[in-house]
Order: C-alpha cells, then sequence, then structure tokens
C-alpha cells in the first residue's frame, strides 16, 4: 500500500512537470505569436526536421502507442498488422506534400479555394469537413484519455480515489485535458503547439526505446525467444504470430460472415493509407515550414519516427503478452489499452523491484499523459485555424478581414471548439468510442483525398465538384457508419452482450462493413466527378496552369 | 503589417490570380510536370500495390503467411518488417529523386 501510494506520487509528480514545462511553452509562445503567420503556421520557420519530429508527435496518439501495443498484445500479429497501414500512408503524403505546401498558405481550404470560380462554398465545404473530422478524432482521443489516466493513477472500477468514483474520476480527468488543450491553442497557437509536439513526440520515442531495450534485454534479446513464450502465454499458440484472430477472421460454415469480415478489413487497411494525408491537423502542419522542399524534408522525418516507432511497438506488444499475461491485462482493461503501462511496470520490477516498477510505471504513464495532450490540441488547433480563416476571414469578411481580428476570433474558435469537444467526451465517457478513429481516417479519404487530388491534377475540377466530394464523401461515410454493426446490432456470440454502441436490444444496422471506407472513398470520388460535369459552371483553364505552376515550382508560395 | 492585403489572397486585378500561367507553356516545365507525373504515379503504384498484396495475402493466403522461416518467426513477420523497410527505402528513393531530377528544373522556373 505505501508502495503504491509513493508511486501515485511519482506519478502525479511527473504530470504536474508535464504540464508547467507545456504551459511554459505556451506562455513563451504566447509572447512571440504577433500575426496570422504566427498563429496558424508557427511563423513557417521551423526546420523540415523540427517539423517532421512534430508530424509524428501529432499523428502517433494514445491510440498508436497505448492503442497498438495492447492491440498486439492481445490479438498479437494483426495489431502489428494494423500499424503497417499507419504508416504507408505517410507515402501518399510524401508525393502530395510539396504541391499542397506551395499552392496553401494555412489550411486545406486555401489549397482547394486557389483555383475555383466560387471560394465561399468551397471554402464553407473545407470548414465542415475539417471540423467534423477533427471532433469525432478529438472525441476519440478524450474519452481514451479519461479512461486512460483514472487507470493510469490506479483508479480501478468501483474504487474511490480523492473521494470520487471511478465515472467521476473521468470526467475530472476529461474537463482537465480539455481545459489544458484549450490553453494551449488558444495562447500558444501553431508555435506552441508545435514544441508541445516535439517535447511529446521525444518522450515518446526515448520511453518506447528504453522500454523496448529492457524487454528485449529481459529475453537474452533473442527476438524469437521473445515471439515463442508471447505465443505460449497468449494461449493461442501459434495462431498468435499469425494473421486472422481480429481481421479477416474466418467463420466456420459462414462463408458470407468470413468475406463481409475479410472486406471489413481491406476497407479499413485503405480507409488508413488514404486518410493520413487528407487529416486536418495534419494538413495544417504542411505550412509551418519556409518552403516546399522543406515541408518533403518534414514528411520524411515522420516517416523515419514514424517507422521506427512500429518497428518498436512488436516488443512493447508481445513483450506484454509474454510478461503480464492476457487475464492481467484484460482485468484492466478489456480492450488492453493498458498493456504498455504494466508492461513497464512488470519489466521494472524485474530490474529493480517495487521502486524500479512503480518508477517505469510512472515514467511511461507520463509519456502517454503527454501524447494525449499534444494530440488533442493539434486537432483542436485545426478546428480554431479553418473556423476562423476560412469561414470568418474568407467567407464572412470577403477575404478582407483585419488580421488581428481574424486571429482574434481563431482564439475564441478554440475555446468553443474545445468546449465542444469537452461536453460531448464527458457525455461518452462510458462508451466504446474507439472505432471514430477508424472512422476520421475514412472521412478524411473520402472527403478530403478526392478534392485535394483532383484539385491538383484534373484541368475540368470545378466548385461544385469540390463541394459535392466533400459532402459526398463525409455524409457517405457517417450514413454507413450509423447504419453499420459499430453502431447497432453487433453482439458477442456467447455471452449476448452487446459490442455496438446501442444495448443488445436495439438493432437497426443494414451495412454489413463496420469500417466504411471501401465504399466511401470511391463515393467521394464519384461525387466529386459528378458534381464538376454536372456543375454548369466551366473551370478556368488560366487558373488551372497557374495553380500547376505554383504547386509544382514553388512560385509566388507564401 | 496589421490589415494588409496578404489574408486575403483574393484576386486583386484581373489578371493576378493566374500570374503563372503562362509558364505553364514553357518546355522546361513540361518536363518537370512530366517527370513529377510519372514518378508519382510509379511509386504510388508500386507501393500501394505491394500493400494491398500483402493485406491480400494477410486475409486470403494464411496458410502461405504462418510458414516458418527461422524459429518462431514465419513469413507473416518477416512480410510485415520488409512493408516498413520498403517503406523507407521508397521514401528514400523518390527524395533522391525529386533532389536529382526535380528541384533543379523548378529551381530553373521560379
Amino acid at each position: 500500500m505505501i508502495g503504491q501510494v509513493t508511486g501515485h506520487a511519482l506519478t502525479f509528480g511527473l504530470f504536474s512537470v508535464l504540464v508547467l514545462g507545456t504551459l511554459g511553452i505556451t506562455v513563451w509562445a504566447r509572447a512571440t505569436t504577433r500575426g496570422a503567420d504566427d498563429f496558424y503556421a508557427g511563423g513557417r520557420t521551423f526546420s523540415g526536421p523540427q517539423n517532421g519530429i512534430a508530424l509524428a508527435g501529432d499523428y502517433m496518439s494514445a491510440a498508436s502507442f497505448l492503442g497498438i501495443a495492447g492491440l498486439i498484445a492481445l490479438s498479437g500479429y494483426d495489431g502489428f498488422l494494423y500499424s503497417i497501414g499507419f504508416l504507408v500512408a505517410w507515402l501518399v503524403a510524401l508525393l502530395l506534400v510539396e504541391l499542397m505546401r506551395n499552392t496553401g498558405r494555412f489550411t486545406l481550404g486555401d489549397v482547394l479555394s486557389q483555383r475555383v470560380r466560387r471560394q465561399p462554398p468551397v471554402r464553407r465545404a473545407a470548414v465542415v469537413s475539417t471540423v467534423t473530422v477533427s471532433v469525432f478524432y478529438l472525441l476519440a482521443q478524450m474519452v481514451g484519455a479519461g479512461a486512460l489516466v483514472s487507470l493510469l493513477l490506479g483508479i480501478h472500477r468501483g474504487e474511490k480515489f480523492l473521494g470520487m468514483s471511478a465515472s467521476a474520476a473521468r470526467t475530472v480527468t476529461i474537463v482537465a485535458v480539455g481545459a489544458l488543450m484549450i490553453l494551449y491553442v488558444a495562447f500558444g497557437g501553431m508555435k506552441g503547439t508545435t514544441w508541445v509536439q516535439i517535447v511529446k513526440s521525444a518522450l515518446l520515442m526515448a520511453g518506447a526505446a528504453a522500454l523496448t531495450a529492457l524487454v528485449l534485454g529481459r529475453f537474452g534479446f533473442d527476438v524469437g525467444a521473445m515471439l515463442g513464450s508471447a505465443a505460449d502465454a497468449s494461449g493461442k499458440g501459434d495462431a498468435f504470430l499469425r494473421p486472422g484472430l481480429r481481421y479477416g477472421q474466418d467463420v466456420p460454415g459462414d462463408a458470407y460472415q468470413t468475406i463481409v469480415n475479410k472486406l471489413d478489413f481491406i476497407s479499413l487497411a485503405l480507409a488508413l493509407v488514404l486518410g493520413t494525408a487528407g487529416l486536418p491537423h495534419i494538413v495544417n502542419r504542411f505550412f509551418t515550414v519556409p518552403d516546399g522542399r522543406a515541408a518533403r524534408r518534414s514528411v520524411a522525418w515522420a516517416i523515419g519516427l514514424v517507422g521506427a516507432f512500429y518497428l518498436m511497438t512488436p516488443a512493447l506488444g508481445f513483450g506484454a503478452a509474454a510478461l503480464v499475461g492476457r487475464s492481467k491485462i484484460v482485468a484492466q482493461d478489456p480492450s488492453g489499452n493498458t498493456a504498455a503501462p504494466q508492461l513497464a511496470q512488470a519489466v521494472g520490477e524485474h530490474y529493480g523491484g517495487r521502486v524500479g516498477g512503480d518508477v517505469l510505471l510512472a515514467c511511461i504513464g507520463a509519456v502517454a499523459f503527454a501524447t494525449i495532450l499534444a494530440v488533442v490540441s493539434g486537432l483542436v488547433l485545426a478546428s480554431s485555424t479553418s473556423l476562423a480563416h476560412d469561414y470568418f476571414g474568407q467567407v464572412l469578411m470577403f477575404g478582407r478581414p483585419r488580421e488581428s481580428q481574424e486571429v482574434a476570433v481563431a482564439r475564441f474558435a478554440a475555446f468553443l471548439v474545445g468546449a465542444l469537444a469537452i461536453v460531448l467526451a464527458v457525455a461518452a465517457r462510458n462508451l466504446n468510442v474507439a472505432f471514430l478513429v477508424a472512422l476520421a481516417f475514412a472521412m478524411a479519404a473520402a472527403a478530403n483525398l478526392p478534392a485535394i487530388v483532383l484539385t491538383l491534377f484534373w484541368r475540368r475540377f470545378n466548385s461544385a465538384g469540390v463541394v459535392a466530394g466533400i459532402y459526398g464523401g463525409l455524409v457517405s461515410s457517417l450514413v454507413l457508419v450509423v447504419f453499420s454493426p459499430v453502431v447497432s446490432g453487433k453482439t458477442d456470440p456467447v455471452t449476448g452482450e452487446s459490442l455496438s454502441l446501442f444495448p443488445a436490444s436495439v438493432d437497426f444496422h443494414l451495412f454489413p462493413l463496420e469500417n466504411p471506407g471501401l465504399v466511401s472513398i470511391p463515393i467521394g470520388f464519384l461525387c466529386a466527378v459528378a458534381g464538376t460535369l454536372l456543375g454548369r459552371e466551366k473551370a478556368d483553364p488560366e487558373r488551372y496552369d497557374d495553380l500547376s505552376v505554383r504547386a509544382l515550382t514553388g512560385a509566388g508560395a507564401h | 503589417m496589421v490589415g494588409d492585403s496578404k489574408v486575403g489572397g483574393r484576386r486583386e486585378r484581373g489578371d493576378v490570380a493566374a500570374r503563372y500561367a503562362p509558364v505553364a507553356g514553357y518546355e522546361g516545365f513540361r518536363l518537370l510536370r512530366r517527370r513529377y507525373r510519372r514518378s508519382a504515379l510509379v511509386a504510388a503504384t508500386l507501393f500501394l500495390g505491394w500493400y494491398f498484396a500483402y493485406v491480400g495475402l494477410s486475409a486470403f493466403a494464411r496458410g502461405f503467411m504462418a510458414r516458418p522461416v527461422a524459429g518462431d518467426v514465419n513469413v507473416a513477420l518477416l512480410l510485415g518488417l520488409v512493408q516498413i523497410v520498403s517503406t523507407f527505402v521508397m521514401a528514400g528513393a523518390y527524395l533522391a529523386y525529386a533532389r536529382r531530377r526535380l528541384d533543379p528544373l523548378a529551381g530553373e522556373l521560379r
């Protein structure tokens, strides 16, 4: 008990250091942020490597650190398989980043409205898509944060902590994380948020590397031995090291369900690979560097870091399966999100006894906390930038806002979006909303990617095409998910308990796949093409030529 | 400068919105565009094809993926590792190509 109390104190201490440090960065950033370039794009003075580290920080959410480690710990190989899509996706970004950097100023809306004749509807569509994708992603992160931080502080179901129940502790955590995120964004802008990302990225890589080394050391640096003992401990034997435990499951005697499962997996893979380059918080980060070449270099850095990280996660996941064991992991959190912290404790205990376990647990917990804080800030910043720049500045003020006014609106929008996210996350705090991450990727791929690609490469593309593509991709993804098994109608075949958002008694599912991408991404492209051909407006060939020259040469870039 | 025209970025005089359009006709630009499009198309086909081949094998060729390579390491684990390495290689190749064959052309036109 005394050990646990010291552990808690250490965790609290490290969390406080993180909060104070990042608030310090925010105060400094506030003092040096002058205009729109500073607030939205950090003054465009970050170097390629700096921005690459921040990109990796924006991308590697708690869902990738804790989620993928947990997925590997419980489902073995399929967790690793899942992570590969997140990495390969960056190659799409690598091919597009320079062109996007060269044609935009701050946002996706800038890129899309460069060559069209009618800007306002295009800007509005970009705002709707940016805010929708960001808020869904944000919701997943914040609900996860509530559960996670409570667990990291050692508050279990039914336990009291400082006089609070676990559910109340979740609410408090969500509100605290939300308040911090609003402070970072509203005051620090892109400059503050970027430095927070860089710090978080460094902590995450260092933490993962240290834990990986300790885990491998535990097996005498014999990867085969680690895999073998993970497979043995999982109770699934060799199947643990092969695909199929989670994605594209074979259902004996049910050929239809087997095919549905495999298509569902392909649908997920498609959304992951095509979604990254359309995620608003990633796109906005392309504009924080001086030019297109630096943007390309920053994506290369992100690929290196994200790849290195996903090379380490199997050690964490398989290590947790072997050293912590399935039953202990599931007892803490049924979806395995605490596998990495539990592994840290187990490994720490092996090397340094009780104290070692507490110290390592507190350190990894702090890394996870930093990860959550940094990623949610990136998402709020993307939304508020889009609302202020695209909607307020370009639509409401006809592209002639006072710069100081627009930045003030952006700061206010951060409060608004942050407050909305807090309210939604508190309402959903006890629901399983992990599917929202995959949904955000599917929406980004279906709504944003077609518009980006066709803007850059199709001469005839016009305003009607952009608008139809964005709304078509967004709405089809949403509708398909609402009528999918993640919302209703999926039950555990053994216990009959609901595995969906709604209780088992409610079932209105019509669409068999859990991931909409396979259908909604083609719909997004089709709507974009159909909107272009059906719209009465003719594209301006001169403006397309102008955009092509800017995109490829960097001429006239901001 | 507060309130200057930079925030707008809209058409000021009729021709400003298409200031660089004439460059699109230059021989150098056509070459740059051809090279970029070809390299992007080749790269995208290669990495998407290879990734979905891996996804397809994971979904439909489980017997093959389960074959042992060395000890507990099987084909599935090896191919996953190769995906990560090939992503690095592909990124490196595109970066080198862009630096050698695209950037000098873009520099001349800018």
